[in-house]
């Protein structure tokens, strides 16, 4: 009876699941706002539309991996369901002037558009959630209505006038290698992500703040309810990750451990809650590379003689091995958190494709290449996809406490690795 | 380009980057000195708590247990010790009785002794008066004897010739 209970829970989070996505993707290709255009609305069923601004049709077929794509993406809007609330924008423009902040909802995104704005505002647009740059300086500043946007490959074109406007991303810290770089403007904005992270920040504390009050005013007596909810995670961290690796300095870093596997657990939860907007935070690189450097921080400010000797001079060992040893330990250095961050964000997005493709699995069958709908895929897809994703959200809940204990575990060997007295 | 679309979570964000750490390291003070530390200590001190009270307990048996082998120990003592005395008692009034007998034994030697001689003595004493009574009787008897005899001149003449006649004799 319990298994029937918990299988039902779980079959309705992939429904909701789902039903979250159906409604979005038929338009961040290109939204249908455009001057002569309006007639021809978006469908929200993920049907093929038609559409023409500036001489190009907007017609794309669902294409389920740029979907999975756009919604493990950060967002400059947080859409739960149809709904996109608006976020305040900080963006730095070192050539126009500095700090521009205004809220999200100036690019006029409104019900059901999922992040795409109707209007640009001082040449920044809004597509798909992502705040694009007009570098055009032609393009008339202040917050005029546009036609839509066209999507080359990678580049967004923004329609105006009938004249098609070159746009560019925001500033990433990848150097390139993914395909990003520094542009003309920064992003400082309180994205989703941003949101996210705050909002289970506050709730942790909250939490652990009555955990610990309780300790204050049930003091000697048996735990209970929340408090013993958290203590029992609490006394594992403590007993299977900090003493084991620590030993005696189990206890000045437990809260920094703590802190690490609560953050990260609670925040691979929050991605997983249906009707909250899913959102991607400990499966976006920016968010696993600041935890990964301030483990590395830690356990190199941290580090003692026995550590720095045994990394520089590999004691004990002979020459022509520690040609070979010493760079190897230098590496190790770096490969340590570059693990740490790619192990974390891979799983969690992977997890995130993973169950996005499966509910896409509902408008890839129940779509025809005509663009009529197959009534008998929708059925079908809607079964089978409920049921993989049920069986993947399970997955991913298990993963979502593996992740942030194996973070947290390894960090803890590092730090110990780092602390650990001369013993021969 | 590496993907197909603007796979943009692998593209670390500057603004995403810098919000992290602040809001990791606001969170790490906060829950260090508010949830953390306090739930880390009080932990510690529980555990403290609960390791004393089992020591203690230990200890308490373990006196308990002392306590229980002295009480044992007294126990047994006190049993030998009542055995002891029983048996010295015994002793004590057989002894006392065999004294009593042996004392009661000699005052009745003793008495049957002065008994013996007081008898003796009582009999020497109705042997003397009784040679006395006899002596006396006998004088008497002699008397009335001479008394008899000596009544005519001629007796006491003769008497007195005889006993002058001794005298000369002297």
């Amino acid at each position: 009876m319990r298994h029937l209970l918990l299988s039902l829970i779980f079959s309705c989070f992939a429904l909701v699941a789902f039903a979250q996505n159906d409604h979005d993707y038929g338009n961040h290709d290109g939204h249908n706002h455009a001057g002569h255009d309006y007639g021809d609305h978006v469908r929200d069923d993920g049907h093929v539309h038609h559409a023409t601004i500036c001489g190009e049709s907007t017609d794309h077929a669902f294409n389920a991996g740029d979907n999975a794509i756009h919604h493990i993406a950060d967002a400059n809007v947080y859409s739960i369901g149809p709904y996109s609330i608006p976020l305040p924008v900080i963006l730095y423009v070192p050539d126009e002037g500095g700090l521009k902040m205004f809220m999200s909802s100036v690019f006029d995104h409104g019900f059901a558009h999922h992040g795409t704005g109707h209007k640009a505002h001082e040449r920044f647009v809004i597509d798909g959630g992502q705040i694009k740059h007009i570098t055009d300086p032609s393009f008339p500043d202040g917050t005029v209505e546009i036609s839509g946007m066209i999507h080359r490959g990678d580049d967004v074109f923004v329609c105006y006038n009938d004249k098609l406007y070159p746009t560019e991303s925001k500033s990433t810290a990848d150097g390139g290698v993914f395909g990003g770089g520094l542009t003309g403007y920064y992003d400082f904005s309180l994205t989703k992500n941003v949101v996210s992270m705050i909002l289970v920040c506050l709730l942790l504390f909250f939490l652990f703040r009555s955990a610990a009050k309780a300790y204050q005013n049930r003091e000697g007596r048996a735990p209970k309810g929340l408090q013993n909810l958290l203590e029992v995670m609490v006394t594992f961290i403590r007993d299977e990750v900090a003493v084991p690796f620590l030993g005696h300095n189990a206890t000045r870093f437990l809260p920094f451990l703590l802190c690490i596997f609560f953050f990260i657990l609670g925040l691979n939860l929050w991605g997983q809650i249906p009707f909250l907007g899913g959102s991607n935070v400990t499966g976006n690189l920016a968010v696993t590379a600041v935890l990964a450097i301030i483990a590395f921080l830690v356990t190199n400010f941290s580090g003692n003689k026995h550590y720095w000797s045994h990394l520089f001079l590999a004691p004990g060992t002979p020459w022509f091995v520690k040609i070979i040893l010493i760079p190897v330990e230098i590496m190790g250095l770096f490969i340590k958190p570059l693990t740490l961050m790619l192990r974390l964000f891979a799983n969690i997005t992977a997890g995130h494709i993973v169950i996005l493709i499966f509910v896409s699995f509902i408008f890839i069958l129940g779509n025809n290449p005509d663009g009529s709908v197959n009534l008998p895929g929708y059925a079908g897809g809607a079964v089978g996809a409920t049921l993989l994703t049920l069986f993947m959200m399970t997955i991913e809940l298990i993963v979502a406490f593996v992740q942030a204990f194996v973070f947290t575990i390894l960090t803890a060997s590092y730090l110990g690795a780092a602390t650990e007295e001369a013993h021969h | 380009m590496l993907f197909l679309a603007d796979f943009s979570v692998m593209k670390p964000d500057v603004g995403l980057l810098v919000w992290t750490s602040i809001i990791f390291v606001i969170f790490f003070l906060l829950m260090k000195k508010f949830a953390f530390g306090p739930i880390g200590d009080a932990l510690e001190k529980r555990e403290g708590d609960i390791r004393e009270a089992l020591d203690e307990a230990r200890k308490a048996r373990n006196e308990m247990e002392q306590m229980n082998s002295e009480n044992e120990r007294l126990m047994a003592e006190a049993r030998t010790e009542r055995a002891a005395m029983l048996k010295e008692a015994k002793e004590t009034r057989d002894r006392l009785v065999n004294e009593a007998k042996e004392d009661a034994k000699k005052e009745a030697n003793k008495i049957v002794k002065t008994a013996k001689q007081e008898i003796e003595a009582q009999k020497q004493a109705a042997m003397v008066e009784l040679k006395n009574q006899v002596g006396t009787m006998a004088i008497d008897i002699a008397e009335k004897v001479l008394r008899q005899s000596l009544q005519s001149d001629a007796a006491q003449q003769k008497l007195v010739n005889g006993l002058v006649d001794d005298i000369k004799l002297n």
